[in-house]
């Protein structure tokens, strides 16, 4: 084996590798957000809404590992406790979304025509009003709840896994199989299906990232949990007064959000990373 | 002078080219013939030293005038590379950069070459192409145009070996004929050793001075041309020659109902202004074998999707036993679909990749029964049903569709160029079991080929077809032995068959 051939042999190893790694930290930090939101009241130091006046913006170490807040309210057990809120949002929000573009989208792509272009019209018209416009007047008849904050991100989603869904639909109605069934008048939903499934999972991991981002992102607008109970969103929003007091309180939850996503999104580029080297 | 040495080549320590050796002196044609997996295109790559990633050669020298290529430094390898060596790739589209015009591209070649930029129109003369396709782009020329432009960059150095990876495959019969002329012509001109890769002996039999027989990565046969056609000595060479059906070759005389199951009257379609069928009428026998031939966008494949009930709408009527069609397949009612079914020419794409070959069976059976006699009917080994279609061969990937295709036992069944995928041995195989399920069950078939000698192996009725319409149409034998019209005779030219024009009553 020649140096050069040797070479190709290692890349290919290593980006085989780079997956596998990215796979395995991405699943791990998800994992321990899970276990976090399921049992922080069995993890956490203090109770994240109890407030203490004496002691108020401590500094990480010590008794409060992550420092206090300004209602002197623990920042390690409040980031903790943090993890369920948006836990409870985002994957309910995912899998609704994911299955409803899924249909949407299989629908247009395989009956075509007429009823295709009403779908995708309708879509771009949802797609291009403003989610916070959308969730500010869904929250202002509804009131604040999981369901609401759930519905309007799944909402959100819905046109942009539609519209892949519909594209890679598009390509396999075209190939020789799909028209043997037509021809024998069999379902071609049925046949197509298992065909775009790489393509619902990666669009089910990238969309669960994003969910992640706006259910925090609503609780930052206090569109979200009622006030005072522990959410990364809402703290960074409550704290960021106090950034230059007591930086931690900010950092802390900003943190949270982004091992989460980037958790994520570490498990959705191996997975997608893996189909195309396959 | 190229010399070969016990060469061997292993991907990723699988051995697929074991101890091979050949010379080839400049200005001879080397005819490097083989089916897909015997390792002629691994060898044509490592001729030129670009394996792909995997690949590596594990023993074996390759000398071209008189310097080590496998012992050169990356920089020499560049500069050899750059100097001395030609390739010309299976497909010529994605060899061309879609974005830059085909002069800008040649004259890169050129720069490289150190020759000036104003050299383009004399390097397209040389292929014999206008200059005025130097302002074009690669998508604005034919498969056959690209394919010169191709040549062209190849011929801007002066290289001392030019390899020819399957230069014509994909292109009509016409054009092949072409591109080998032209490639014979410039032989000398050129000066260069030439490696032409190919899986069809006769093709490389006509225009290749010494032939090489690859089969499963060892040179099974080597030798002048004239001798390895004429007089072969190994039984694999004797195999592949056998296996290629012949015009002339001795066929089985069938006898069929004359009563036409399906009729075509006055067929149009369009895509756009153009016209793809014009006023096409047809009809097919019980029992009959009818083949389809005519150059690519001809009009034959949309011919056969139309009588199928897929593609666009148009003018003109389909009957079934005498009863009008629903031109559209969703139209027509499920008894109706279940009488015409159709195998696909791509295999790949024929078979749902997620499904296993009984999954496939049984939802074409519909009431589920008798998946391993529909298989056992296209001589389909039972334990493949529980694979998937990524892990069969072509021929067996077609055995599937074909048994598909009669699991609803259909009158007839529409062929669209069922074996121009396969290998001559596989595709041997595939025609008897065509042709001996349509003997067993009375099935019709409208078989499209652009390959006239399989036709002639199987068709009772041949239909020639060019620009949309039908130009000549008659017994297999007649039509294929004794054509009338110019564009059936220039056809059989094309195809390498010398039509005994006008043979009538010698005797």
């Amino acid at each position: 084996m020649s140096a050069a051939d040797a070479t190709a042999v290692r890349a290919v190893t290593r980006t085989r590798g780079r997956f596998r790694v990215a796979l395995s930290v991405g699943v791990a930090l998800i994992a321990a957000w899970t276990v976090v939101a399921a049992l922080w009241p069995a993890l956490a130091p203090y109770d994240p809404e109890a407030q203490d006046p004496l002691a108020r913006f401590l500094a990480p170490g010590g008794a409060h590992l992550l420092g206090t807040d300004q209602f002197g309210r623990d920042t390690f057990s409040r980031m903790l406790a943090g993890a369920r809120p948006v836990l409870q949002v985002a994957p309910p929000a995912t899998v609704l979304g994911v299955l409803l573009g899924t249909a949407i989208g299989l629908a247009a792509g395989t009956l075509g025509g007429l009823v295709d272009e009403i779908i995708m019209r309708v879509l771009d018209a949802v797609a291009i009003f403003p989610a916070v416009i959308a969730t500010v007047l869904f929250v202002a008849l509804a009131g604040r709840s999981v369901t609401v904050m759930v519905l309007v991100i799944a909402g959100a989603f819905t046109p942009i896994v539609a519209r892949s869904v519909r594209a890679a639909t598009l390509v396999e109605r075209e190939k020789a199989y799909v028209e043997a069934v037509r021809l024998r008048g069999g379902s071609t939903v049925r046949e197509i299906l298992p065909n775009i499934g790489p393509t619902v999972l990666v669009e089910a991991t990238s969309r669960f990232g994003d969910a992640i981002f706006a259910a925090a992102t609503l609780s930052f607008l206090g569109l979200g949990q009622p006030p005072g109970s522990p959410d990364w969103g809402a703290s960074v929003s409550d704290n960021r007064l106090w950034l230059t007091v007591a930086p931690w309180t900010v950092l802390a939850p900003a943190l949270a959000i982004a091992s989460l996503v980037v958790g994520i999104a570490l498990t959705a580029d191996a997975l997608r990373g893996r189909r195309e080297h396959a | 002078m190229i010399t070969v040495d016990g060469l061997s080549v292993a991907y990723q320590g699988v051995a697929v080219v074991h101890d091979v050796s050949f010379s080839i002196a400049p200005g001879r044609t080397y005819g490097l013939v083989g089916e897909s997996g015997s390792g002629k295109t691994t060898l044509g790559r490592a001729l030129g030293r670009h394996l792909p990633s995997g690949g590596a050669v594990t023993a074996g020298r390759i000398e071209v005038d008189g310097a080590d290529v496998l012992a050169l430094p990356p920089r020499e390898l560049r500069a050899w590379r750059a100097s001395a060596l030609a390739v010309v790739h299976q497909e010529a589209g994605s060899a061309l950069d879609p974005t830059m015009r085909v002069g800008a591209q040649l004259a890169e070649a050129l720069r490289i070459q150190g020759r000036p930029r104003g050299d383009v129109t004399g390097l397209l003369a040389k292929v014999r192409l206008p200059g005025e396709v130097a302002r074009r782009y690669p998508h604005q020329l034919s498969g056959g145009q690209q394919q010169r432009v191709v040549i062209a960059a190849a011929l801007a150095g002066r290289p001392r070996l030019l390899v020819l990876d399957e230069p014509t495959s994909g292109l009509d019969a016409t054009v092949e004929r072409e591109i080998l002329n032209l490639i014979w012509a410039l032989r000398a001109e050129i000066g260069a050793a030439i490696v032409l890769i190919s899986h069809d002996l006769a093709l490389v039999g006509r225009l290749c001075d010494d032939v090489g027989v690859l089969y499963a990565g060892r040179l099974v046969e080597e030798g002048p041309a004239a001798r390895v056609l004429s007089e072969p000595r190994h039984p694999y060479t004797r195999a592949l020659l056998d296996s290629a059906p012949r015009i002339g070759a001795e066929r089985a005389h069938r006898g069929h109902d004359v009563t036409p199951l399906l009729e075509v009257r006055g067929l149009t379609r369009a895509y756009g202004k153009t016209k793809v069928l014009d006023d096409v009428s047809l009809a097919i026998g019980r029992g009959e074998i009818v083949g389809l031939v005519g150059e690519s966008g001809s009009g034959k494949t949309t011919l056969a999707r139309a009588v199928a009930g897929l593609g666009r709408r148009g003018g003109g009527a389909i009957t079934l036993d005498g009863a009008e069609l629903p031109t559209e397949v969703g139209r027509r009612d499920p008894a109706t679909r279940r009488r015409i079914s159709m195998v696909f020419q791509d295999p790949d794409a024929s078979l749902n990749p997620s499904h296993t070959v009984r999954t496939i069976l049984t939802r074409a059976l519909g009431d589920g029964g008798g998946v391993a006699e529909l298989a056992a009917l296209a001589a389909l080994e039972p334990h493949l049903l529980d694979v998937r279609p990524s892990r069969l061969s072509g021929g067996q990937k077609q055995r599937v569709a074909i048994a598909r295709a009669f699991a609803g036992r259909p009158d007839l069944i529409v062929c669209d160029e069922p074996v121009s995928a396969l290998d001559v041995s596989v595709q041997a195989g595939v025609l008897r079991t065509l042709a001996d399920q349509q003997a067993r069950t009375g099935v019709s078939y409208l078989f499209i080929s652009h390959d006239l000698a399989v036709v002639y192996q199987l068709a009772d009725r041949v239909v020639v077809m060019s620009g949309g319409r039908i130009v000549e149409e008659g017994p297999a034998e007649r039509i294929l032995r004794e054509p009338r019209h110019p564009y059936t005779i220039g056809l059989l030219r094309a195809a390498g068959h010398e039509p005994s024009q006008r043979r009538r009553h010698v005797h």
